[in-house]
Parts: structure tokens; C-alpha cells; sequence
């Protein structure tokens, strides 16, 4: 286990310290004093794990590759931007864009998301990201999402509060949306269709749950007892009457 | 077309003597023009379904097929015109947005075509190139002001550079709009040149990474087959904000085209629409443009030139401008004549400027404000001959990058129906019957051919300039002359008229 | 209007003229002084070269009285440009002597501005407020005036130096200014063919700024590329000619970027590339890297140029050797012209002659010299000589270079040198040739 400092270093020289000491084989690093640092983990391979104290900068695990980070505190903007593989915990909040383009690994986050978060997620073969939302989403939740699954819980938001903004899976044509307790239907894009989870869907749900619960030590069981309702897109081809040919 | 007021454009004459009803020509063509009737056991066409491509009329081996223009015409109308009419029946028929391929075909003014270029008489000698060195080597990438020499040694290295042997890259052309063939050819090419390749938005396929140093791999809104892998395979990488066919536009690869292998390449499930967004969802103003630049440089470790490419619309030079300062190494402008495997017709035909104009006002802008030598510009949209490369350099592009030139060389005879996927010849196309076609050595071939004669061509002018080395061209506009131009194009492409 | 002949035409600044030329260089390496007549005669002897049209001359070491203070020669056209420069010259200079530059009346010239001298102290505080070293500060001087004050143009303006330039023949110009008067360690010289000017006295070469000072013959065809190079980094080509753009890319990489001269030759007159691709691989990247940020300064197209400096004279063919350029050594005197005849007149049996091939140099200084303040990296301590372009054409292997051409090192000794080492297995270099050491240190 490596600790440092990054208190006044440039992410520059953070980030290079950071993948020699990946390259150097180094399981677990400690940031303490992140401020704003961009690009931790940007184009990280492996399985080592990192540890931010602080509020790490923009771009966070960009293009990451299997590393797993741990933020203890909140997370700004893109995080997990077209990342591979790896697994993100936010202890906090996070801000817009979290798993733009993101093709693959995991996100938990405790607290509440920023606008457009998980847009454009796909899915390809054995890679299905998924996000795990505690809290509630802004605006454009999985806009033109093509693959994966978004699980947003809810956990602090009242009965007559929305745990999603508007515009939700608009341009969507792929992955899933499953949201805790209740959706506000006319928060949809007109591409999305929302139903009652079924069965198979809670199995799906429960199993990142478990993770989630255990990440942030929530019970599982008081998660779990609300009903979940699954959004999905009604056509693959949203967009396929729109031209002539 | 199903369109019912819509008449052919086209008027396929068959030569009855010469036709064998061999059955070639149904065979070729893939928008089923030419039928085989059994009972009669004739070939026969349909006007209606032709569009031109001239596929049946090479492979026709008895010489017996002519296609005309159809020359039925409305009341002759200076405002109503065919087009015009046509385009109306064709939307109230199906509802849609009108859809086209290749470059904007319109009659705006061509300014390559207004330029002439100088020679040397007397006071300084022309060089013959054919016995003299003449140099096109060309490097993109940022440049320090100055360099730091002590002892004779550099005292610090110079950011990284692509190295071209001459100043011309084919521009992004994704598998997905373009075949395999089409772009292995292009990489083949590429390598064998020592130029660049660019994947487009389409990924980059396994069995192309060999071609990797010849690479620029592109990163579009989509981020379509983009990992870290990726990023590293290539010898740059290129952000793709927007190009000259659609600016402002995303991107549409109808699910028909998403097969094995672009499934694969593109890292998205078979058949699936891979829809890019218009803008990049992590850039909504230039300092987020800065985020992405060094997001990518610090995943390759600073390794990598990043480009970064814009439409030409109105505003920019003022965009460039932050764009070189927002840390991009190449700046790379697509001026409204560039060519897309798909566009929106009306986008296509009125959105975004020359790329003349733009490139001129770029150069200069990014000269007043003396930031021109640290970053490179190439500019594309419409690159059709060594003439037009020497034209462009001389306003003040470092490089060019050609697409629809190259997809002639390897056989497009600029039908425009791209967005189909039928291209008979193997090229705009994903259809596996259509795409072998096109044997990939052969095109390679081609495209080496063609660039080598432009190279001799550029030499030969760059010669007759008394210039030896390419950079000494570079933003050298009183190598230039305009003809037929008034004042205020010639004051914003920044060359005199010819005579002055 | 003195400075026009005819109002109809445009003059260099108002429209770009290329002209061929005559050019000729003495200079004294001991830094003794010697009158004006042999450059006189050198240059006269090239009449042919030249039409009538303009001609002019370097001196250096001609004012020792005020060699601290910038001397500024200036034409002005009527006396309201004079009070106006005065003005100015008054709020950012201490003028400590000034007087109307002598001449005399010659048949041949004729339409002569108001020609005056001035020496001058920059005012201290002013350089503070503006936040310049001293050089630019005078620098911004001269491009302020030469760009703003209509008919007045400063043709000099370094320290214990002038030029002295006017339309006309050579000859007759150095007899209008009395140059077999004054007395300098090192001269140049230039008579010109333009080939489309009303002949102003302003465009006349050398062209100066600070102590550097270009004779050009050839119209180069980078022009556009150079100049526009150059002016992001402040410099106001006012007059288009080939020779202010020379002069200020000397002025920006040896002054302002501070790289040693033979860089500057590499920059301006740079190797092929398949001779970089055949180079030691640190030379190669060094090359590479020259090529790579300072393309847009190599001069393409014909040129042969001699640039005057406090400390002597650099004259260089361009790569391709479209103009002519001998040089020659006698005792402490390095003499080069465009032909050899222009040499033989003032020097009948030089100790040697050569012809330097393109791109290679000519650097001539004072023995007493470090190359303007740095130590030049191939020619250190090296006086004057003539590098054959061969030093860079080496075959690849480490230390193994080929020196031909004359070398003199410090200390006056005269070596002739036409073979090729090997660092590692010749043993005979000579030791007194720090060349080969810095070499080896590459």
C-alpha cells in the first residue's frame, strides 16, 4: 500500500506517479488531498485499487480498464467517461455525464447525479455497465442509452419527490432503467416504456443492491422492499422511419 | 423509391443486337435495374431504379448498355425546378428527411478553380524536379517557438509528430459507412506511402492494427470501439467534432449495416443502430474541449498528437483560435464540399462555408495572434488534385486530407447513394456480396498510384516556383493570384488579383 | 517629395521588388581598422551586377568615439519628418552629438533626402516602462518610426557602425558619403539590379537593425512564408524585401532565441533530408528538430547573402547553390564577394581561395570573438572557416566525419584540411582543432 500526498500537485505529475506505481505493481494507493486533480486513472489497466480522499477533478477513470476506485467524499463531472471495465464507488455525490459512453464495469454512487449521467452507455458481448444510483438523477438519465442497466434507488427522496429528472431515456434504443418506488411518466422520453419489474428483473436489481448495500453498509432488506419499476426502449430503431430513402 | 409522381432520371438503352441477355448486368447491379424475364428469357431495365453508377455499363462485356439522362423535363421554371419538385413529391410520399451521400453536388463557386498558381521567369530560377532534391516530408504536431540548443544538443524533446512523406492523409472514413476492403485498402495505402490512415468513428478492426503506425484513430461523439487499446494503436488521435457534409449533425449507421464484424469493431450489438450524438456530451463549451484533449493525452501518456476536427462554419477563425489554445496539436477544418456516407440533404446542400475561405481566414487569424507555427492545420472538404494541395498550402495548410478523391481512385463513381449501402462498387457498402467487390491490393494499388503521380505534379509546380521544400509554400500567398474574384474575397483568401 | 522619383510608382514597402545584385565583404580579424577604398574598389569592379538603381555599404568600427551609443543614420524627406522624428527620438533617447551626414556632390546621384546622423543613450526609465531589454527597446524605435512616421526611415542603427546606401552605382554612392574617410575593421558592400523600382534610397541594401546589417543578391522564393514567420514575433516588414526579412530572422534566432550561428545556418539553409536520414543519430535528431519547429525559415530560392555583425561576417549560398560565392584568406584578412575577379583586385595572391558550396558557410569574426555572446557548437574557437556541408553528411557511424575546406584555428595557425576522421580509430587529429572535441561531444 502506497499513501500520497497530492495536496498542490499537478495532475500531471499526479497521474504519472499514480500509473508508475501501477506499473510497478502496486496493489492499493491512497490519494489523500485531492483537489480538483483531472484524469485519475485515465487509461488505468489492471486490478489494483485507489483510494481518493478528496474531490478528485474531471474525468475521472476516463477509458479505465479494470481498476477499481474508491472516492471518499463526492466526485465531479464525467466520471468513468468511456470507461472499459473496473468498478467506481462515489462515497458522495457525483456531478453530469458519470459513464458517458461507457461500455463496461460498475459505478456506485451513495448520494444524488448530476444531469445525463450514463448517456450513451452501450453494451457488447460479456460487457454490461451498470450504474447504481442511491440517491436521485438530474435531467436526461441515459439519453440515447444503447446497452447496460441504471438502477436508481431513491433512498433519500419522499414519496412526491421524482428520483428522476426529466427527458429520461430519451433517444434510448438499448439497456435498462430500473427505478425504486415510482416514475412520474411524463419524465419520459417517448422512446421509453415503463413497466413493473418482474421477477427476473428483481434477481438483476438485487444483485447489485447486495453490492450497493454492502458498499455503503444500507440494509439491503429496507432496499429491496419497495417495488421497482423497469424502463426500457419499445424500439431498437427509434430513429428508423425518420429518413427517406 | 416508392415515391408514385416520381419519373426516372435516368433512361437505360440497351442495344438489342449487342445484348446477349447474358445476364451480367442483373447480376451487378444491386438496386435491381436489370431483370432476367425467364419466359421470354431477355433482360430487361427499369429506368426508375437506375442511379447511375455506371457498374453495369464497365462489366457489360458486348458494349450494349448506354445510360442517358432522362430528358423529360417539367415547364421550364428558374425557381421550380426539377429538383426542387422532385424533392416535394419524394417527402409528401414517405414523411422523411431527405438523405444523400457524398459531397454537396450544388453550383456554389468553386474558389480552388479561382486561384492560379506563380512560376518563376529570370529574376529567380524554376528547379527541375525530375534531377534537383525536392522535398514534400511533412510533420503535423504542436511546435515549441523556439528550440533550446546547448553543445549541440537539444535540450528538450519536441512534443510528439507525425511524420508524412508527403503532405496529404485520407480522411476518417468509418468501416460501417465503408467496407473492409474499402478500408484496408486505404490503410494498405497508407502504410506503403508513409501517410495516414483514419479510422472514422467505425472502430478499429483487429486485422487492421498492423497498419497502426500509419493510423489516426478517431474519437467522435459516439466513442464507438473506443478503449484505452484503441487509443494506443494508432499514431494519433483525432476528436471528431464535427465534419464538412453535416456540420452540427450526428452520426446514423442504420442497424441494416451493423454485421459480425462492424458489431465487433464498434464494440455494439449486431444490428443495432449505432447512433452518434451531434455534439460530444462532455463538451458543451471550449474549456470542456481542453478536458477532452488532455483526458486522451494523459491515457497515452502525452505519446500521441491530438486532432481535433471542425466543420468550416462561420465563425472559425475565432473557434481555432481556442481550439489551439485549448491544447490541440493539429487543427483539421472540413469545408462544406466534403464527403459523408450519409448527411441530411438540406444540411449537406446549405450549412457551413468554403473551405477556402475558412482556411484562409484561420491561417490568418492564428498568425495575428502569433500562435500560427505552434500547432499544425490540415484542411479536407473537397481535395480533388495536386493543384488544389498547392493551393491549400500555399494559403497556409500544413497538410490535406483527401476522401472522396481516394474512394474515386478505388472505383466510386460518384452516384451519391452511399447512404443505401448498396454501392455496387463494394466501397459505401457492408452487404458481404457487394464488399468483395472490391479486391483490396487492387484499390491500394490505385491509391498509391494516384498519390504518387500528385506528388510528381506538386513537385513539378512547387518547382516552378523556384521552392524546393514544401515549407517553404506553406502560407507563401504571394505564390497565389485570384482570377474572377471581387475585393472582398480576394482580401479574405489574402491574395492579390491576378495582373497586380 | 525627395525620396521618389515619380509619384506613379510604388516604392519597396508599398509593393514587393525583387532585384539580383552585386555583394562584397572585407573584414580585419585582428579588429584593425582600414579605410573604405578597398571594399570601394571590390564592389565598383561588379558594375555589371548592378544597374544603377541602388548600392550600398557596412561599415563597422567607423565610430570609436561613441562606439556605446546607438548611431542612427536617418532619411528624411522634408524637414517637417525631421522635427517629428526629433521629437521622438528626444522623449526615448539622450541625443549626445548629432550632425547632417557629410556628403559630397557626385554626377551620379542625384533626388537625395535630408541625410542625418545621430548618436544616442535609450532613456532608462523608458526601457523600464516598456519592459524591454535595451536591444528591443531600440528595435521598437526603429519599426515604430520606419512604420509611422511618414518620410523619415532609419537605414542605421547600431552601435559604432552606419550604413551608408542611396540610388545610384555603387561607387558613386561611396564617393557621395566620402567613405574613403572613414576608417572600420570589417565592410560590406552591395550594388543592385532591381527589377522594377522607381529607385528609392530607403530600399537600398544593406539593410540594417541594431548592429546587423544584410547584402543579398537572389529573390528567394519563401518570401511570404519567412515574413509571415517572422512578424508573429513582432517584426514589421515594411519594406517586403528579402533582405529585411533575413536580417530580422537573423536578429530573432541568434539575438532573441539565442541559438548559436551555425544553428541559424542549419534553420536558414538546412540539409536535405535524405542527408538527415544518413546523419549520427543526435546530429539527426537535432537536424530533425530544426527542420520540424523552424521550417518556415528556411530561405528557399537563390541567395548568396553576407550578414554583417559587430563581430564580423557570416556569408552564406543557399542549399542548392543558385548564386555565386568565393571567398578568400589572406594573413589576418577574410575577404568574399560574388565573384572572384572582386576579390584579386584589392588581394592578387590571397593565401587562399575557395568556393563555398550551399549551404555552407562562411563565418568570419574577430579573433577576440565569442560568436555574440555564446560559443558557437561546431565552430568553437574557430576564427574563420568554411565547413563543408560534408561535416553533416557523415556516413552514419558514430564519429566518423569528413572536414574539408580551410580551417584556421585560434592562435592564427592555418590547417588544411581534406580527409576523413574516425573518433574512434584515428589517432593523428590534430589536437589544436577543437572542432573534432565538440564533435565527439555530441
Amino acid at each position: 500500500m502506497r499513501i500520497l500526498d497530492a495536496l498542490n500537485v499537478h495532475y500531471r505529475d499526479l497521474n504519472k506517479i499514480v500509473k508508475e506505481l501501477i506499473n510497478s505493481g502496486e496493489s492499493e494507493i491512497i490519494l489523500k488531498n485531492v483537489h480538483g486533480q483531472r484524469y485519475i486513472g485515465a487509461g488505468a489497466k489492471g486490478n489494483h485499487k485507489l483510494i481518493i480522499e478528496g474531490i478528485p477533478g474531471n474525468d475521472m477513470a476516463a477509458y479505465m480498464d479494470g481498476l477499481t476506485i474508491s472516492i471518499k467524499g463526492n466526485a465531479q463531472d464525467a466520471v468513468g467517461n468511456t470507461m472499459n471495465s473496473g468498478r467506481i464507488i462515489v462515497y458522495g455525490n457525483a456531478g453530469d455525464i458519470v459513464g458517458y459512453a461507457m461500455r463496461g464495469g460498475e459505478i456506485f454512487i451513495l448520494g444524488d447525479v448530476g444531469y445525463r449521467v450514463g448517456i450513451h452507455m452501450k453494451e457488447y458481448e460479456d460487457k454490461k455497465p451498470v450504474i447504481v444510483i442511491g440517491g436521485k438523477a438530474g435531467d436526461f438519465l441515459g439519453e440515447y442509452m444503447a446497452g447496460g442497466i441504471i438502477i436508481i434507488l431513491g433512498l433519500n427522496t419522499s414519496d412526491a419527490e421524482d428520483s428522476i429528472g426529466n427527458f429520461c431515456g430519451i433517444g434510448m434504443h438499448g439497456g435498462t432503467i430500473y427505478v425504486r418506488k415510482h416514475v412520474n411518466i411524463n419524465k419520459l422520453g417517448k422512446e421509453v416504456i415503463a413497466v413493473e419489474a418482474s421477477m427476473e428483473d428483481i434477481c438483476i436489481i438485487a444483485g447489485y443492491v447486495k453490492k450497493f448495500s454492502h458498499f455503503f453498509n444500507i440494509d439491503f432488506h429496507s432496499v429491496m422492499k419497495e417495488k421497482f419499476i423497469k424502463l426500457y426502449a419499445h424500439d431498437s430503431r427509434p430513429y428508423g422511419k425518420l429518413y427517406a430513402y | 423509391m416508392s415515391a408514385a409522381y416520381l419519373t426516372p432520371e435516368y433512361i437505360i438503352e440497351r442495344n438489342k443486337e449487342r445484348c446477349t441477355n447474358c445476364q451480367i448486368c442483373v447480376k451487378q447491379c444491386s438496386f435491381g435495374a436489370h431483370s432476367f424475364l425467364k419466359e421470354e428469357k431477355i433482360v430487361v431495365s427499369d429506368d426508375a431504379k437506375c442511379v447511375n453508377c455506371h457498374r453495369c455499363i464497365v462489366y457489360c462485356p458486348k458494349r450494349a448498355l448506354v445510360i442517358k439522362k432522362n430528358p423529360l423535363e417539367f415547364r421550364e421554371n428558374a425557381n421550380w425546378t426539377d429538383k426542387a419538385i422532385k424533392e416535394i413529391y419524394k417527402q409528401a410520399e414517405t414523411g422523411g428527411i431527405l438523405l444523400c451521400g457524398m459531397g454537396n453536388d450544388r453550383p456554389y463557386p468553386i474558389y480552388w478553380d479561382h486561384i492560379l498558381i506563380n512560376a518563376s521567369q529570370v529574376t529567380n530560377p524554376s528547379i527541375d524536379p525530375l534531377r534537383e532534391p525536392m522535398e514534400l516530408k511533412t510533420f503535423l504536431g504542436r511546435k515549441p517557438d523556439k528550440l533550446k540548443i546547448q553543445n549541440g544538443k537539444l535540450m528538450e524533446d519536441l512534443p510528439p509528430q507525425l511524420e508524412l512523406e508527403m503532405p496529404v492523409m485520407f480522411s476518417a472514413m468509418s468501416f460501417g459507412s465503408i467496407s473492409y476492403n474499402a478500408c484496408e485498402a486505404l490503410a494498405m495505402a497508407a502504410t506503403q506511402l508513409g501517410i495516414m490512415y483514419n479510422t472514422g468513428e467505425g472502430g478499429f478492426h483487429k486485422n487492421l492494427r498492423k497498419y497502426g503506425k500509419n493510423t489516426i484513430v478517431q474519437v467522435a461523439s459516439g466513442r464507438f470501439g473506443v478503449d484505452i487499446d484503441y487509443l494506443l494503436a494508432g499514431a494519433a488521435i483525432e476528436i471528431k467534432i464535427g465534419q464538412g457534409a453535416k456540420p452540427g449533425i450526428g452520426g446514423h449507421l442504420p442497424g441494416e449495416k451493423v454485421g459480425p464484424e462492424v458489431s465487433a469493431t464498434r464494440m455494439i450489438p449486431l444490428g443495432t443502430d449505432a447512433l452518434s450524438p451531434a455534439p460530444h456530451h462532455d463538451i458543451y463549451s471550449i474549456e470542456d474541449l481542453r478536458q477532452l484533449i488532455y483526458s486522451l493525452k494523459e491515457a497515452t501518456d502525452y505519446q500521441k498528437p491530438v486532432l481535433v476536427k471542425i466543420a468550416a462554419v462561420h465563425n472559425i477563425a475565432a473557434i481555432c483560435s481556442g481550439i489551439a489554445r485549448a491544447g490541440a496539436d493539429i487543427i483539421v477544418i472540413d469545408g462544406f464540399r466534403g464527403g459523408t456516407g450519409a448527411a441530411p440533404l438540406r444540411i449537406r446542400d446549405n450549412v457551413g462555408i468554403p473551405v477556402e475561405f475558412a482556411l484562409a481566414a484561420v491561417d490568418s487569424r492564428l498568425r495575428s495572434e502569433g500562435i500560427r507555427n505552434q500547432i499544425s492545420l490540415v484542411c479536407g472538404g473537397s481535395i480533388r488534385n495536386s493543384a488544389d494541395i498547392i493551393k491549400a498550402i500555399a494559403l497556409g495548410a500544413d497538410a490535406v486530407y483527401i476522401g472522396s478523391s481516394a474512394l474515386i481512385a478505388m472505383g466510386c463513381h460518384m452516384c451519391q447513394m452511399c447512404y443505401t449501402g448498396k454501392c455496387n462498387w463494394g466501397i459505401a457498402t457492408q452487404n458481404p456480396d457487394l464488399a468483395k467487390r472490391l479486391n483490396p491490393k487492387v484499390a491500394s494499388t490505385k491509391l498509391v498510384n494516384l498519390l504518387t503521380a500528385w506528388a510528381n505534379e506538386m513537385k513539378e509546380m512547387l518547382g516552378g516556383m523556384g521552392i524546393n521544400a514544401i515549407e517553404s509554400l506553406r502560407g507563401n500567398r504571394l505564390m497565389l493570384r485570384g482570377i474572377g474574384l471581387n475585393d472582398r474575397e480576394l482580401n479574405i483568401l489574402g491574395i492579390k488579383a491576378a495582373g497586380e | 517629395m525627395l525620396t521618389r522619383k515619380s509619384e506613379m510608382l510604388l516604392h519597396e514597402g508599398e509593393i514587393r521588388i525583387p532585384s539580383g545584385c552585386a555583394i562584397s565583404g572585407i573584414i580585419n580579424k585582428k579588429g584593425k581598422s582600414f579605410s573604405g577604398e578597398d571594399i570601394i574598389k571590390s564592389i565598383s569592379l561588379m558594375h555589371e551586377r548592378s544597374n544603377g538603381l541602388g548600392g550600398g555599404f557596412a561599415a563597422y568600427g567607423i565610430y570609436p568615439e561613441y562606439k556605446d551609443l546607438y548611431a542612427f543614420h536617418i532619411f528624411y524627406d522634408d524637414f517637417n519628418a525631421k522635427n517629428i522624428t526629433e521629437q521622438f527620438l528626444n522623449e526615448f533617447f539622450h541625443i549626445k552629438a548629432c550632425d547632417k551626414l557629410p556628403t559630397r556632390k557626385v554626377p551620379g546621384i542625384a533626388d537625395a533626402p535630408i541625410i542625418w546622423r545621430y548618436f544616442a543613450k535609450p532613456k532608462e526609465g523608458k526601457i523600464m516602462d516598456l519592459q524591454l531589454n535595451e536591444d528591443d527597446y531600440v528595435m521598437w524605435c526603429v519599426m515604430k518610426i520606419n512604420s509611422e512616421i511618414k518620410g523619415a526611415f532609419i537605414i542605421s542603427s547600431g552601435k559604432n557602425m552606419g550604413v551608408f546606401k542611396a540610388v545610384g552605382y555603387p561607387e558613386d554612392v561611396a564617393e557621395f558619403y566620402m567613405l574613403d574617410k572613414y576608417k572600420g575593421y570589417c565592410w560590406t558592400a552591395h550594388g543592385r539590379f532591381p527589377t522594377n523600382t522607381p529607385g528609392w534610397w530607403g530600399g537600398a541594401h544593406p539593410f540594417n537593425l541594431l548592429d546587423w546589417t544584410i547584402v543579398h543578391n537572389g529573390e528567394i522564393s519563401s518570401y511570404d512564408t519567412n515574413r509571415k514567420y517572422i512578424e508573429m514575433f513582432g517584426y514589421k516588414c515594411t519594406l517586403q524585401t528579402d533582405t529585411e526579412a533575413i536580417t530580422y530572422i537573423f536578429d530573432l534566432l541568434v539575438r532573441r532565441h539565442g541559438l548559436p550561428v551555425d544553428i541559424v545556418v542549419s534553420v536558414i539553409a538546412s540539409p536535405f533530408w535524405y542527408q538527415i536520414e544518413r546523419m549520427d543519430y543526435r546530429l539527426r535528431a537535432l537536424m530533425k528538430a530544426i527542420r520540424i519547429v523552424y521550417g518556415s525559415l528556411l530561405v528557399n530560392g537563390p541567395f548568396s547573402i553576407i550578414l554583417g555583425f559587430k563581430d564580423g561576417f557570416v556569408a552564406l549560398n543557399d542549399r542548392l547553390k543558385l548564386r555565386s560565392l568565393v571567398a578568400a584568406k589572406k594573413g589576418d584578412f577574410v575577404y568574399v564577394a560574388s565573384e572572384e575577379s572582386a576579390i584579386k583586385i584589392i588581394c592578387s595572391q590571397p593565401d587562399t581561395t575557395w568556393y563555398p558550396k550551399g549551404g555552407e558557410p562562411v563565418i568570419a569574426v574577430l579573433d577576440n570573438s565569442d560568436l555574440i555572446g555564446q560559443k558557437a557548437w561546431l565552430f568553437k574557437n574557430i576564427i574563420d572557416m568554411s565547413i563543408n556541408k560534408d561535416i553533416f553528411d557523415n556516413d552514419g557511424i558514430y564519429g566518423n566525419i569528413k572536414v574539408t575546406g580551410k580551417i584556421a584555428v585560434n592562435g592564427g595557425i592555418s590547417k588544411d584540411f581534406n580527409k576523413e576522421f574516425n573518433k574512434d580509430l584515428d589517432n593523428d587529429m590534430p589536437e589544436d582543432i577543437e572542432l573534432l572535441a565538440e564533435v565527439e561531444s555530441l
